[in-house]
């Protein structure tokens, strides 16, 4: 195809992406840089009976008129990075410097916020994506062995919990495990302990999430793996048989390393989707417990004060994480393009 | 199986189905308790005397007069306007989906056409995008949105959300456009077409399997998205997902958690319908990707 030709077919898109991703991004970078001006504060000589005095007050105008002229805010460097609010670099150091052993350290950090956004979101990233795998796997071999025409009806169902949206995948099952809900009654039943509440607790909270995620994304690696349960080579299947091969070491030796290309798919896209984890923790109202590094930005930029360089700033952080995460992925992609050409 | 050799012993087939219909249970039974729960009064759905009242319901048939009642419904769509989101829901689906297949379509199609390097490096900015968290580019476009007077408007959402569909979209798009044997519209270019001809006389008509299931996937993006939605559109342009998280701020204080159930379930009934009717294309659009790979 000529460039000429390759051009025109590629502009749309091309524009849309520049302006709407592209441009954000250098948008949001800026931003992270700046903060809101100051009020303008204007001291006047204050003179009566009793003397002179110096009195400073806000000049309300001057402040509208600067924050309208540069709607940015002032240049502050790498001031908000380093602020309380994220990477807090002095409570870090001070905490180093004071606590002793490493669980004391942690636990000052936890105490910063957006440490406390980071340790939720890998731990879940770290602990959904393996779980997803082995539940999708266990799924994908079971259905494989079911009957033609229930594997459809099976297939239908277990595509559920993927496809709606994580806000009502995450509200359905929270309304489950309330304290009044079907769930929650029976868990306070089996445990014999009629307080007993999901939410209340912060380690019971974060299994709560993960066991969402997991639901939410086994369907993903089920309908993947099974899929490639499909081009299975029989023949090596029945030689290992022959071979007197148990079933399991079949599954082990022989399925297993079939699949295992489809495990490493699977296992980036979902590093990629966990990593930003969000919308549960609004469904499981658990903001007291567990917060992700995404709710992080949305809290900031929701309510009456938009804190947008503080967003801005948590949001470089995030797609920081996400480049290191996406590295393995780029340089596979590099070496697949390069096997084909 | 294919052989009597093969087949599993008896225990083991238990297990597996034993073990299939647990997984049903765990991917189904919070669907349909929902659904069942929508037509219930508040204190049958959550009730701390006995959860069989969700199932009978004798406290709605106390105050309503009968075992089910329409008025968590009634609440949503009528006194909280839910209609009103589930027609912005719509707008935004539709058009979403169309624009974003038309210009995915064409870019697509060129990258699978051009054997330049540059293509390599448009797909792995788009790889790079996909991977981007929505939410870390609200923050970017509020500014802008606000000073431009944009903001809180379904076209810039629309836009938006296009953009963020389109590298997901390119990809699809472009693994479905390689397995089109090129020999296609190379030899329409030899009878003379020009590349754009070629596309639309020869390409376009064997392309909708691909499309479809891309489409597919750019509705369910546009349908379920949550954080651009909640950021960009103004109290009455909210789509249904941001309309259901506002109720858990407001209603739920008042006691009407059974608008945001009778919500939920309204919201979920459309994609049920989706995957009865397209569950072939979502799972052959789910494991394209990755069967290549």
């Amino acid at each position: 195809m000529k460039h000429r030709t390759f051009f025109w077919f590629i502009l749309p898109t091309a524009a849309a992406m520049l302006l709407f991703i592209a441009l954000p991004i250098v948008s949001v970078v800026t931003q992270s840089l700046h903060t809101p001006h100051d009020a303008v504060l204007t001291v006047t000589k204050n003179c009566g009976p009793f003397g002179c005095k110096d009195t400073t007050v806000i000049d309300q105008e001057a402040t509208a008129a600067l924050r309208t002229a540069e709607p940015l805010g002032k240049f502050v460097g790498l001031d908000i990075y380093f602020d309380r609010g994220h990477l807090a670099v002095a409570e870090v150091a001070q905490a180093w410097r004071t606590s002793d052993g490493l669980g004391a350290f942690f636990s000052q950090l936890s105490n910063l916020p957006f440490y406390r956004a980071m340790a939720f979101t890998l731990t879940f990233t770290f602990t959904v994506t393996p779980l997803m795998l082995i539940l999708g796997f266990m799924i994908a071999v079971a259905v494989n062995t079911l009957h033609r025409h229930l594997k459809g009806l099976v297939i239908f169902f277990s595509l559920l919990p993927m496809i709606v949206s994580p806000l009502i995948g995450s509200l359905v099952l929270f309304w489950m495990i309330d304290s009044r809900g079907v769930i929650g009654a029976a868990l306070q039943w089996l445990f014999s302990d009629p307080n007993l509440s999901l939410k209340a607790s912060t380690g019971l909270t974060w299994v709560m999430l993960i066991v969402y995620g997991v639901w939410h994304a086994a369907p993903f690696s089920f309908v993947v793996f099974y899929a490639g349960l499909q081009t299975l080579p029989q023949d090596q299947l029945e030689s290992a048989q022959i071979d007197g091969a148990t079933r399991w070491q079949r599954t082990r030796y022989v399925i297993i390393p079939h699949l295992m290309p489809l495990v490493t798919f699977v296992a980036l896209i979902q590093l990629m989707d966990n990593f930003r984890v969000f919308e549960p923790i609004l469904g499981f109202n658990s903001e007291a417990h567990a917060t992700s590094l995404s709710w992080f930005i949305y809290n900031d930029l929701g309510g009456e004060t938009r804190l947008l360089s503080s967003a801005a700033t948590s949001s470089v952080l995030t797609i920081l994480g996400v480049a290191i995460l996406l590295a393995p992925v780029l340089v596979r992609t590099w070496r697949d393009f390069n096997a084909k050409v | 199986m294919a052989s009597k050799a093969q087949q599993a012993p008896a225990y083991l087939r238990i297990v597996t189905v034993a073990f299939v219909v647990l997984w049903l249970l765990v991917a189904a039974f919070p669907f349909l308790w929902t659904l069942w729960g929508s037509f219930k009064v508040e204190l049958d759905f959550f009730s701390k005397a006995d959860w069989m009242n969700a199932l009978t319901g004798p406290r709605t048939l106390a105050e309503k007069g009968s075992p089910f009642t329409t008025d968590g419904y009634y609440g949503a769509w009528v006194q909280e306007e839910f209609w009103r989101s589930a027609i912005n829901t719509t707008l935004v689906c539709f058009f979403v989906v169309c624009t974003s297949l038309t210009i995915g379509t064409l870019g697509g199609y060129a990258l699978s056409r051009s054997g330049y390097r540059y293509t390599f490096w448009l797909l792995i900015t788009a790889l790079i995008f996909r991977a981007m968290p929505p939410i870390t580019l609200v923050s970017g476009y509020l500014l802008p949105f606000f000073e431009w007077n944009l903001w809180g408007h379904l076209a810039t959402t629309i836009i938006v959300l296009v953009a963020i569909n389109q590298p997901f979209t390119l990809w699809m798009l472009y693994s479905f456009f390689q397995k089109i044997p090129k020999e296609l519209d190379e030899s329409a270019k030899v009878d003379g077409c020009t590349q754009f001809k070629a596309f639309r006389h020869v390409i376009i008509p064997v392309m909708w399997p691909g499309v479809i299931t891309t489409g597919l996937f750019s509705f369910l993006l546009a349908y379920n998205d949550f954080a651009v939605t909640a950021m960009l559109l103004s109290k009455e342009n909210q789509t249904m997902v941001p309309k259901i998280a506002s109720f858990l701020g407001t209603t739920q204080t008042e006691g009407n958690v059974m608008f945001a159930v009778a919500a939920v379930v309204s919201a979920t009934v459309p994609l049920f319908i989706l995957v009865m009717f397209f569950q072939r294309q979502i799972v052959s659009g789910l494991t394209q990707g990755a069967v290549k790979g």
